[in-house]
């Protein structure tokens, strides 16, 4: 259903929007199967409802939560942002979401809070990826507090004003627009707040690649290719990939002072 | 003993070996290649390059465990077509992929042992198709032609590890292409251990 024209937001870009239909057939979501085809083909075994978050670690608030009751806590919004894809590829995808910050502040977290993790469901019967063994079950992904905090950072649970697709991260995804795609993991049922850096999914399956950070960065290339251009979807020729995905007028600061080619 | 001669043995290998290619011609046309169509491409040349050079280099050991005479008689065919694929393959991606970006393609070769490993194959390819002649087999003598296209072997090993490092997590499928590559150089050096234990015990008597 095409909705009214709202009034770009201070975060939205104005570029086009990735067509529906590759937004939701091609992306990366190994608990469905290797190929960029496998999510919107076998993520139908899904079961998005009824979904509990539990929320743990260095609150003053731990709870186990439902999602919608989470999700009538915060008016959702409308966030059109580009989409890196460490593979050098982009999208531009208007998410409907809200901000993790408000869910975090809500939950309070103690002074030793200095992380927060993010798991996965793990659950063979409903996510089949998970039988072979290509990575270590389950998904986990983690940001820094001041990076979860920022208001660009969002809880995602729809896309084009629909609810969001099993193959996008249903029923809640992270957004982090300023890094690569993995770091966005999909279908959350867990978020802890820590002390220590959390382990993260990619880069204990392959360190020297995939850094904790992993801020888009087209002066640090990849191992096996060059981060300074990316296909966007939909486009012939590559264009130029910009520090931190064109966010860093909003996000640099937050790496003052930090070798952002040691941090990768 | 005589084979048959099978006219259609060499335009069917052809028509089969051109086929997805004809596939993928007929999918970029109508448009239904994908999200990310130079990617598919891409992949797919790859894909193609090493199964028919792999298929090439099947084609000897299978008459020598089979007994079958027409396997030798497509391997040319073959390992022409497949390095048509790899220089598909190849083109795709510096012309397409790459957009013709010179600076980018050196730093790709010379700085990414994926990309430098890939390109080895491509070029060591190049004089095994110069050489594919009847004409140049006798130029240059069948025992030093001969060892000339052993090359093949390392070409097509030196794609198997272009493939390995490409995969980003489950390394499986490169893997089975390995193993049947090795798979066909022990039976060929099987054979010439064979070989020369036969012409050792003739010169001995």
């Amino acid at each position: 259903v095409p909705k009214a024209k709202r009034p770009r937001g201070p975060y939205d870009t104005d570029e086009a929007p990735t067509p529906y239909e590759d937004a939701t057939t091609y992306n990366n979501f190994y608990e469905f199967g290797l190929d960029k085809g496998d999510p919107a083909e076998n993520a139908h075994t899904l079961k998005p409802r009824p979904w509990t978050v539990v929320i743990d670690g260095e609150v003053a608030r731990p709870q186990r939560v439902d999602l919608d009751t989470m999700q009538s806590w915060f008016p959702l919004e409308d966030r059109v942002y580009r989409m890196r894809c460490v593979e050098a590829w982009s999208m531009v995808i208007p998410w409907l979401g809200f901000p993790l910050a408000g869910l975090l502040r809500r939950v309070e977290p103690t002074s030793k809070a200095k992380y927060v993790a993010f798991t996965t469901l793990k659950d063979p019967a409903q996510m089949p990826g998970q039988r072979a063994h290509t990575l270590d079950w389950p998904y986990v992904e983690g940001l820094r507090l001041d990076e979860a905090l920022h208001p660009l950072t969002m809880l995602a649970v729809g896309m084009y004003g629909k609810v969001l697709p099993n193959q996008n991260g249903a029923p809640l995804r992270l957004v982090v627009p300023w890094k690569y795609g993995f770091k966005g993991i999909k279908s959350i049922v867990r978020i802890s707040l820590t002390e220590k850096e959390p382990p993260t999914t990619w880069n204990l399956a392959n360190g020297r690649e995939y850094g904790f950070f992993a801020n888009v960065n087209p002066e640090v290339a990849h191992p096996r290719w060059s981060q300074a251009t990316e296909r966007r979807i939909g486009e012939l020729r590559r264009r130029p990939t910009l520090p931190f995905n064109g966010y860093a007028d909003q996000v640099a600061s937050l790496y003052t002072g930090m070798d952002l080619r040691k941090y990768y | 003993m005589a084979s048959p001669p099978l006219p259609w043995l060499k335009p069917a290998f052809l028509v089969g070996g051109l086929s997805p290619l004809a596939l993928m011609l007929l999918d970029f046309a109508r448009g239904s290649l994908g999200a990310n169509p130079i990617e598919r491409v891409l992949n797919q040349t790859g894909m193609l390059a090493l199964i028919v050079l792999v298929a090439s280099l099947a084609c000897t050991p299978l008459k020598l465990v089979t007994g079958w005479t027409w396997p030798p008689r497509v391997r040319k065919l073959l390992g022409l077509l497949g390095f048509g694929y790899a220089l598909l393959h190849f083109l795709v991606y510096v012309g397409l992929d790459q957009g013709l970006r010179v600076g980018a393609l050196l730093e790709d070769i010379t700085k990414r042992p994926f990309i430098t490993v890939g390109f080895l194959a491509l070029v060591l390819l190049v004089p095994l198709a110069v050489t594919s002649t009847q004409g140049m087999v006798r130029r240059l003598g069948f025992p030093r032609w001969q060892r000339l296209h052993r090359l093949a072997y390392v070409a097509v090993s030196l794609g198997v590890v272009h493939f390995v490092w490409r995969v980003k997590q489950d390394v499986t499928e490169p893997l089975v292409y390995g193993g049947v590559l090795a798979l066909l150089f022990a039976l060929r050096l099987a054979e010439a251990v064979r070989k020369r234990r036969a012409r050792a015990a003739l010169s001995a008597t």
